[in-house]
């Protein structure tokens, strides 16, 4: 019998909104297009979504406009909050320019008014 | 008739050392309980060869007698009427044959109804969604042995989320009296023994009077908050022997006990902190247990313009009132000087913070000097083995009590507390509040935006159609909403007490599609519109259900929630490997559902339920829906398969 425990890998939605709103910094030229897959295959999707349009109460939303380069890195590197470190070795530099990049071309999604259902 | 000169009754009555004489008389409407013959008293010892004085049932006759009019299931039918079982809930098991046949023909298969279910897990986790919208329970049969190692789990929800499951289970206690072969592996010593752990009260009674005393006293007992689940053991032989004609049986009558209330100095001492507080906060757990819960709680939060948290455990607080703050639960508690917690499973929980990483940590989340207050029965009644009370919280004032029935008098303490000058203090952090509530809401919306027209289809826009199809009607939700990033309670209007039941307590897998399927059966005769978002791995537990909500005609729309993985489990996967520096690449292993991909529409079909699916784009997730809608409320049960974002 399966007893699974439910338990919460949030992020904090307020270090991301703080975050979020800041200019990107200059970040190393990335391929967005194998960045999706890795954002995929390295498991940033479990908690992100496979848009990175963030789910509560497990992963911020990461783009479209994702805080600037070295930030970014840094917290994947070493976060502060409940994510698990991505060392090196699980991603290393090259993939996570890749994913960055990716997270850089997500388009803007439709504006609020309009979408009926969200009215 | 048994051959044996001794029957099943003789021998537990000679087991039972002390006994009271049976001095009351019938009270089972219609029943069949006789009344008491002065002067007479029922056998509880002696001899074997002693002949009983008055005895319940007599199976020691002649062989050739085969046949009798007055089995014991049918007292314990009379037994169950009188406590208004709307219907149990069983897998059909030999050791409760007896009363099985009593409920269909003696009792007319009418209050109770029989529902068929096809795993004992399912019939405890019908009657736990069952309970959170009826308020009564649902009673649940199982063998004794391998229907309660079935249920076990979700006793063990139920337990965990202070829900009351009335478990019968059948057991063929005098082994002289056994089928040779499978009877003998379904008996068992102690059958409750297996739950004991997380039920709050067993019997095993050895006679009928015995029964119908414990029947009534675990039915008390279950409904008296907390609210757990409980086990009577109904004996074979009590269910299929002859009842004596001269047998004195009456049934107690049930008188509830009311609920406990707080202490009213620590009340009063309550009302004075949240008339002072700056920044008092209240927030709700496992609070309303009726529908007056919700009523209160909104009575207390106005008269303190106060936030609400809503852990959504039950359906505290309406979701768009603007004194609704669940979204920014954190921000709130680590300003406030006053945290009233009302029947909080984790108060520790909600007031420090807790770090999943290689070496654990945790802190307060609070400010230096903010007090706290707790409300819970849950002190009243605490086990030791299963660890569901989580860490101990330190609060400044722990009422033991039920949180819903303090509420009056704490509203008004609440009210002579208050002062004008604190009254207008109130209104202007009303005015802001209001303001936020707003923000909360808009913020909710834009962030829907993101991912709309994503394949898989997000957990928002999956929210937002469904919505779009109920919200003219009486509907509710019988699903947790975690696992879909809480995006009902963030875009829908959910303002009645109805319409949402919180999760499983206890977080064992297979709980949501029975759930939702017993709360839907507790709909069904209100006319609402139910519907649920359904996980897939919990619905791989035991899809059989489909096929009960299909026979039974329980109206339900199931929207699959496919994201093709134990999800949690995924993540927990990850973190491991991470931590490891292993990559995640191989998070799945073990994790996921998929090669082959399940067809949910065409397991749903095959159990006789309306099913479209899989559907990956968005554009025609409406259609289906709606589509699923009229099956749905010509009063069938329909199931719609949907790809979606893992959260």
């Amino acid at each position: 019998m399966g007893k699974k425990t439910f338990v919460t890998l949030g992020l904090t939605l307020v270090v991301t909104t703080a975050i979020l709103a800041q200019t990107p910094a200059p970040a190393p030229a990335g391929d967005a297009k194998n960045g999706r897959k890795l954002f995929a295959a390295d498991g940033c999707y479990q908690c992100h979504g496979y848009e990175a349009q963030g789910a509560t109460p497990t992963g911020p939303r990461l783009g479209p406009r994702p805080i600037a380069f070295a930030q970014f890195s840094k917290y994947v590197r070493q976060p502060t909050g409940q994510m698990p470190p991505y060392t090196i070795k699980s991603i290393p530099d090259k993939d996570l320019a890749d994913i960055y990049g990716f997270l850089q071309s997500l388009p803007a999604p439709p504006a609020v008014d309009a979408i009926t259902l969200l009215k | 008739m048994r051959k044996t000169s001794i029957g099943r009754r003789g021998f537990l009555k000679r087991a039972a050392v002390t006994g009271a004489a049976i001095v009351g008389s019938t009270a089972a409407p219609g029943g069949l309980a006789s009344p008491p013959v002065a002067g007479q008293v029922p056998a509880r010892s002696g001899p074997a060869s002693a002949p009983a004085a008055a005895r319940e049932s007599d199976p020691g006759g002649s062989p050739d007698v085969l046949t009798t009019d007055r089995p014991g299931g049918d007292f314990m039918v009379d037994v169950m009427k009188t406590l208004d079982f709307e219907y149990v809930a069983a897998n059909p098991g030999s050791s409760f044959r007896g009363l099985h046949e009593s409920l269909i023909n003696h009792g007319g298969n009418k209050a109770p109804e029989f529902i068929t279910c096809c795993h004992e897990e399912s019939s405890v986790a019908m009657a736990h969604g069952y309970f959170k919208v009826e308020g009564k329970p649902m009673a649940v049969l199982a063998h004794g042995t391998v229907g309660l190692q079935h249920a076990a789990m979700a006793i063990y929800n139920a337990y965990c989320d202070r829900v009351p499951v009335y478990v019968i289970a059948g057991n063929s206690i005098d082994a002289t009296q056994r089928r040779p072969g499978v009877e003998w592996d379904h008996s068992v010593q102690d059958a409750a023994s297996l739950v004991r752990d997380f039920v709050k009260w067993d019997d095993l009674p050895i006679s009928l009077q015995h029964f119908a005393e414990s029947a009534v006293r675990a039915y008390k007992i279950a409904m008296t908050p907390p609210m757990m689940p409980v086990v009577i053991v109904a004996d074979g032989g009590l269910q299929e022997d002859p009842i004596a004609p001269d047998a004195a049986l009456r049934i107690p009558k049930l008188t509830m006990a009311t609920p406990p209330q707080g202490d009213s100095g620590a009340v009063a001492e309550t009302a004075r902190l949240l008339a002072a507080a700056e920044n008092p906060v209240i927030v709700a757990g496992r609070l309303a247990r009726t529908p007056a819960g919700m009523a209160r709680l909104v009575e207390l939060a106005e008269l303190l313009q106060a936030p609400v948290v809503d852990q959504g455990e039950r359906m505290n607080f309406p979701s768009r009132h603007a004194l609704n703050h669940s979204d920014r639960a954190r921000e709130l508690v680590g300003a406030a000087d006053v945290i009233v917690g009302l029947e909080l499973t984790d108060f520790w929980g909600t007031v420090d913070a807790y770090r999943d990483q290689l070496h654990r940590t945790s802190r307060p989340i609070t400010k230096p000097g903010a007090r706290l207050v707790s409300i819970t029965a849950g002190d009243l009644f605490v086990k030791s083995n299963y660890q569901d009370q989580q860490r101990y919280p330190e609060v400044d004032i722990a009422m033991a009590a039920d949180g819903e029935a303090t509420l009056p008098a704490l509203i008004e303490a609440v009210k002579r507390s208050i002062t004008a000058d604190r009254k207008r203090n109130f209104e202007e952090r009303g005015r802001s509040l209001a303001a936020g509530r707003q923000r909360l809401l808009d913020r909710a919306r834009t962030e829907a935006t993101y991912a709309w027209d994503a394949s898989p289809i997000s957990t928002a826009r999956l929210s937002a159609e469904l919505w779009a199809q109920i919200k003219d009607s009486d509907w509710a939700l019988v699903s947790p909403i975690d696992f879909v990033s809480r995006w009902p309670m963030r875009l829908w209007s959910f303002d009645k007490p109805y319409q949402y039941i919180g999760a499983s307590g206890g977080a064992g897998v297979g709980y949501g599609a029975p759930a939702a399927i017993g709360a839907a059966l507790a709909h069904k005769k209100h006319g609402r519109l139910v519907v649920s978002i359904q996980a897939d791995g919990d619905l791989m537990y035991a899809p059989g259900v489909l096929w009960t909500a299909a026979h039974h005609k329980i109206p339900l729309l199931s929207v699959m929630h496919n994201n093709r993985a134990y999800h949690q489990e995924v993540m927990h996967i990850q973190r491991m490997a991470n931590r490891h520096q292993r990559g995640v690449t191989s998070a799945g292993i073990g994790t996921t559902i998929e090669n082959p991909n399940i067809d949910y529409a065409g397991l749903a079909r095959s159990l006789g339920v309306h099913a479209e699916g899989p559907i990956t784009d968005p554009k025609e997730l409406g259609g289906a829906l709606k589509r699923a809608l009229d099956v749905v409320k010509r009063g069938e049960p329909a199931l719609v398969d949907v790809i979606t974002q893992p959260r």
